[in-house]
């Protein structure tokens, strides 16, 4: 069963394409990660599937009813939070609920329930008379996601929910986004940290308005480089890393840290290999070598360089 | 439907309790706009202030002014003995205007010849210096048929005029500015509750991007407008109150028709208002450009091309015809009617149709926006 079903969506404004011919699905209860670069079309998407931005062409069933001709149908199915945080400021804690719970008819006992909620999410409880504006960034965040979910949508779009939050908060937000997926909640979020896509159960990639790569973080990191990465630790790590680069078998090189990080052409290559090169040829002293699995930010670079080189 | 309305009616509402800013624009401005147009505004020209260099001073003289002086139009406020005084006494605005009595008058007027009497006024303020002229007009040809009719009757000739005019002047007896300015204040005042702060308060969601939001909830956008203008309509209408309560209190200015009709009245008018605010919102992105769009789309010609201030009918072909684009024009029409003539619906059922055709216009302009914004 599918929450959200994509298929050949296009966003074109005047010559430039936003958004190219995607199409993919989401699985009821999962946890969607949507990742790209800035302006890469994401928020684009997203605005599209919550029925504030007309395709230009292709469509989606969102919780059943599609976006071209249903879109008022589809605003009662979900739930929205943007990276803009969209609580009023000028409101009191208790206020913004209650506004929210009005927009969505919540009344009675079931408005009390729904309130006890949010503020226990937000860790507001007892301070519902606080202007919102005063609250620190991490809990408004967690306000308006209690917010925008008070009338338990089915589906929940979250563009970039973490941008700008603390490691700490962010750690917070997630087990609360983890809370809601366990309730049957199905959940798109946008992002770019990538440890937080490594909480997703699946996965898309887009570069330039284009659908890249698709699949668990597993499928990710196996499917996508069949070439073996090393993790290289030697001195002068730059000039270590341009040397390298100059190598037939060397394909992408990447600094992480203190190590160096190369993608082989030719899976036969080695440490020997490496340390003819940097310390045979320029005396650098190589002190560790080894073969690792790939994170998902090694399997973005690499997507990501391999679809620009494509695209010039 | 009614709950989405009354939660952002009541949303709203909280908002503006706390805004100060907007409070001070919404109830106080309508409190200085009424001071000045009431007070420091006022066409009626009282005491001019003259001075008479009578080089005749004789009794004919004394009569003449005396008979300026009495009205409380003049004030005498010095008589000079040479031509050089005129000069200082109006360089130095001392005085609007100098009449200067030849010193043969007393002569010429025994030999039943003609006088000439020289009037010195000061032209910079147009408006008041014709006033000066008709006044002085009025006053010489007074006491010229005074004249007439005694040598007349020393002569033992009957005196006859064969035209005389007796003006009477309905609705503003006085010819008072105050009562035909006040109408128009409370066009302006509701202009400003309805259109600028209803484009104010859709403008700031949009900047604090509040409205993406809303947009996805099920708020239509009717709701959404509806919610918005109901605590602005209460606002408009304690002000509409407020206007005619100090009208009545400081410039004596009673509602003299039915106050269902001024009521009809107004409500055609905040539609038609409002819905230019809305408008006003589909086209700016922040609160600043808001503000600035609703002042030069609707505050401004308002004030200057609804009739308000400047009759319409004194002004060129071209701009009659724009004076069009302001509902004020027609507000005004019907307000003056109900509070100044207390007429019925007859004499203004066609400024309230406009009313209405304007406001769908407007609405259709906002819809026709907002629609090329979502597929933009």
């Amino acid at each position: 069963m599918n929450a959200i079903e994509v298929k050949d969506l296009t966003k074109k404004f005047g010559n430039f394409t936003a958004v190219n011919n995607i199409s993919f699905n989401v699985k009821q209860g999962e946890i969607f990660g949507f990742l790209g670069a800035n302006g890469a079309g994401k928020s684009t998407t997203i605005r599209m599937l919550i029925g504030i931005l007309e395709p230009t062409s292709g469509d989606a069933l969102v919780g059943g009813y599609s976006i071209m001709n249903q879109p008022d149908k589809v605003k009662t199915q979900i739930g929205y939070m943007s990276q803009k945080f969209s609580l009023y400021n000028d409101l009191t804690v208790e206020e913004n609920i209650r506004f929210f719970a009005g927009v969505y008819g919540l009344t009675g006992k079931k408005y009390l329930e729904r309130k006890k909620w949010v503020l226990k999410v937000a860790n507001l409880e007892g301070k519902e008379k606080l202007l919102t504006g005063s609250l620190p960034g991490g809990i408004k965040q967690r306000l308006a996601l209690g917010t925008a979910v008070i009338h338990e949508p089915k589906i929940v779009f979250l563009d970039e929910p973490t941008s700008g939050v603390d490691p700490v908060s962010r750690r917070n937000f997630w087990d609360l986004i983890n809370d809601l997926s366990a309730a049957g909640t199905t959940i798109l979020v946008t992002t770019h940290y990538l440890d937080e896509a490594e909480f997703c159960n699946d996965i898309i990639l887009i570069n330039a308005g284009r659908l890249i790569a698709q699949g668990n973080a597993k499928e990710l990191k196996t499917n996508y480089i069949k070439n073996t990465i090393l993790e290289i630790e030697s001195d002068r790590v730059v000039d270590s890393m341009e040397i390298l680069e100059k190598e037939d078998w060397v394909g992408e090189t990447s600094i992480f840290g203190n190590y160096i990080h190369i993608i082989l052409n030719d899976n036969s290559k080695g440490e020997q290999d490496i340390k003819d090169v940097l310390t045979n040829k320029h005396s650098i002293a190589v002190h560790r070598v080894d073969k690792i699995v790939p994170t998902l930010e090694d399997v973005f670079i690499h997507l990501l360089e391999k679809d620009n080189a494509n695209v010039s | 439907m009614f709950h989405r309305i009354y939660a952002i009616a009541k949303k709203e509402y909280r908002q503006l309790r706390r805004d100060v800013q907007m409070l001070f624009i919404v109830f106080f401005f309508p409190v200085v706009l009424l001071a000045i147009f009431g007070y420091a505004i006022n066409f009626d020209v009282h005491h001019i202030k003259i001075a008479v260099y009578d080089k005749d001073k004789s009794d004919y003289t004394r009569e003449y002014l005396n008979g300026l002086i009495s009205s409380d139009y003049f004030d005498l406020v010095s008589y000079i003995n040479n031509e050089d005084e005129i000069k200082t006494l109006l360089d130095e605005k001392i005085v609007q205007a100098v009449i200067v009595f030849p010193n043969d008058l007393s002569r010429k007027l025994n030999n039943k010849q003609v006088v000439k009497v020289q009037y010195l006024v000061d032209g910079v303020d147009g408006n008041t210096a014709n006033v000066i002229v008709n006044y002085v007009n009025a006053a010489t040809f007074n006491y010229s048929l005074k004249l007439t009719k005694e040598y007349l009757a020393v002569t033992g000739m009957k005196s006859y005029v064969p035209i005389n005019l007796e003006p009477r002047f309905w609705f503003n007896p006085e010819l008072e500015s105050t009562r035909f300015l006040i109408p128009g204040l409370m066009g302006m005042i509701l202009i400003i509750s309805a259109v600028i702060s209803i484009s104010l308060s859709i403008a700031r969601e949009k900047e604090r991007g509040t409205i993406e939001q809303l947009n996805v909830s099920p708020i239509s956008s009717a709701e959404l407008i509806i919610g918005k203008t109901i605590p602005y309509i209460v606002i408009s209408l304690i002000n509409a109150s407020i206007v005619l309560t100090a009208g009545y209190l400081l410039f004596g200015i009673a509602i003299k028709g039915s106050i269902l009709l001024l009521l009809l009245g107004t409500f055609t008018f905040l539609f038609a208002a409002l819905t230019q605010g809305v408008f006003i919102s589909s086209i700016a992105d922040s609160q600043q450009v808001a503000f600035q769009a609703a002042n030069i789309i609707s505050l401004l010609p308002s004030l200057i091309l609804s009739g308000f201030i400047f009759p319409i009918e004194s002004m060129p072909t071209v701009i009659q015809w724009i004076t069009n684009l302001t509902p004020a024009k027609y507000y005004i029409v019907i307000l003056r009617a109900i509070l100044l003539r207390g007429i019925g619906i007859s004499a203004f059922w066609e400024q309230l149709i406009y009313l209405l055709i304007f406001g769908l216009i407007f609405i259709a302009l906002a819809t026709l926006v907002d629609k090329r914004a979502k597929a933009a």
